[in-house]
């Protein structure tokens, strides 16, 4: 379906009509079927969120499921002093997160949580000057694939706060509440992701000759390159 | 405030974010002036999240908001 392809899937609830809030009172009041569109506006955050997980598009589709399942289940618990938005996105996090511990025991693989450090230093890729690098041969599916799999690259931790924050572009306290950590932590985590992501991609995109960025003029303007 | 390279990449997220008290990114800007590594770090990675933000890089399964609802429509109807 080409229009849900690329349907913005906005946070904040401050879309145009009723409000959260209101559903939230009339669904819980007996109107069920209002569920629907509570969760539409969201949908999509809730699939990626997962993805930023599992890593996996039926995983993922499955999970997203699942979460709007429980959120419809749960919904007495929600509290009106958190967005929606945030408390079904970390609900797809959880979800994912359980999944994906269910499988690693499948596979007898080691669970390993510790997760990396996180202040320790970091190199960039330094490379001589960004604005000449000729971009103009990648096509887009290769661009796509280059970038996808940079991200899968990342450890967890840094795939979930790269994918809401600069992908699902969450507000830095949205991705804090969505994934249940400080504001700070957050900032940290984007910090390596983004530096990580520079340095993986940096080199490759600069070794493609030619127009890479013109595929994304429409959205970026000309000129930011 | 004077900066060496290490000091700005620990900053360029938050630079990124315009995130940084005004006096650091005056700092850090001087420092970008006259150092085209880090310039050409920030420009990349800036870039990148440009890419990375497009609709088009991560897109959705084909149906996965019609199986959704239909799933929802379900649990619903079941009174789940």
């Amino acid at each position: 379906m080409e229009v849900e392809a690329h349907s913005s899937g906005s946070l904040a609830g401050d879309s145009p009509g009723i409000g959260d809030a209101e559903l939230i009172a009339r669904i819980l009041a007996g109107e069920r079927e209002l569920f629907h569109e509570l969760v539409r506006p969201y949908e999509k955050n809730v699939y990626f969120a997962a993805f930023s997980v599992l890593q996996n598009e039926q995983d993922a589709e499955d999970a997203a499921q699942e979460t709007v399942l429980k959120a419809l289940k749960n919904l007495r618990n929600f509290r009106a002093e958190s967005k929606f938005s945030t408390w079904l996105v970390s609900i797809a996090i959880n979800e994912a997160r359980a999944r994906l511990r269910h499988a690693r025991v499948l596979k007898f693989e080691s669970v390993d949580e510790s997760p990396p450090d996180e202040e320790g230093g970091f190199t960039p890729s330094v490379i001589s000057d960004w604005r000449e690098v000729p971009l103009e041969a990648l096509e887009r599916k290769e661009l796509r694939e280059l970038l996808q799999k940079a991200i899968a690259s990342l450890p967890e931790i840094y795939r979930e706060v790269l994918l809401l924050r600069d992908v699902e572009e969450f507000s830095i306290a949205e991705s804090a509440a969505a994934l249940g950590v400080s504001e700070g932590v957050v900032k940290t985590r984007l910090l390596r992701a983004r530096l990580m992501m520079q340095k993986v991609l940096a080199p490759k995109l600069k070794s493609k000759r030619s127009g890479l960025f013109g595929l994304f003029r429409n959205r970026a303007g000309g000129s930011w390159f | 405030m004077v900066l060496n390279c290490k000091h700005v990449w620990d900053q360029i997220s938050n630079y990124i974010e315009d995130d940084v008290a005004p006096d650091l990114r005056e700092a850090i800007e001087e420092h970008l002036a006259h150092c085209r590594h880090c310039a050409a770090v920030l420009d990349s990675t800036r870039n990148i999240l440009y890419l990375i933000a497009d609709d088009r890089v991560f897109e959705l399964p084909v149906g996965y908001s019609d199986r959704l609802h239909a799933r929802l429509r379900e649990e619903i109807a079941s009174g789940g």
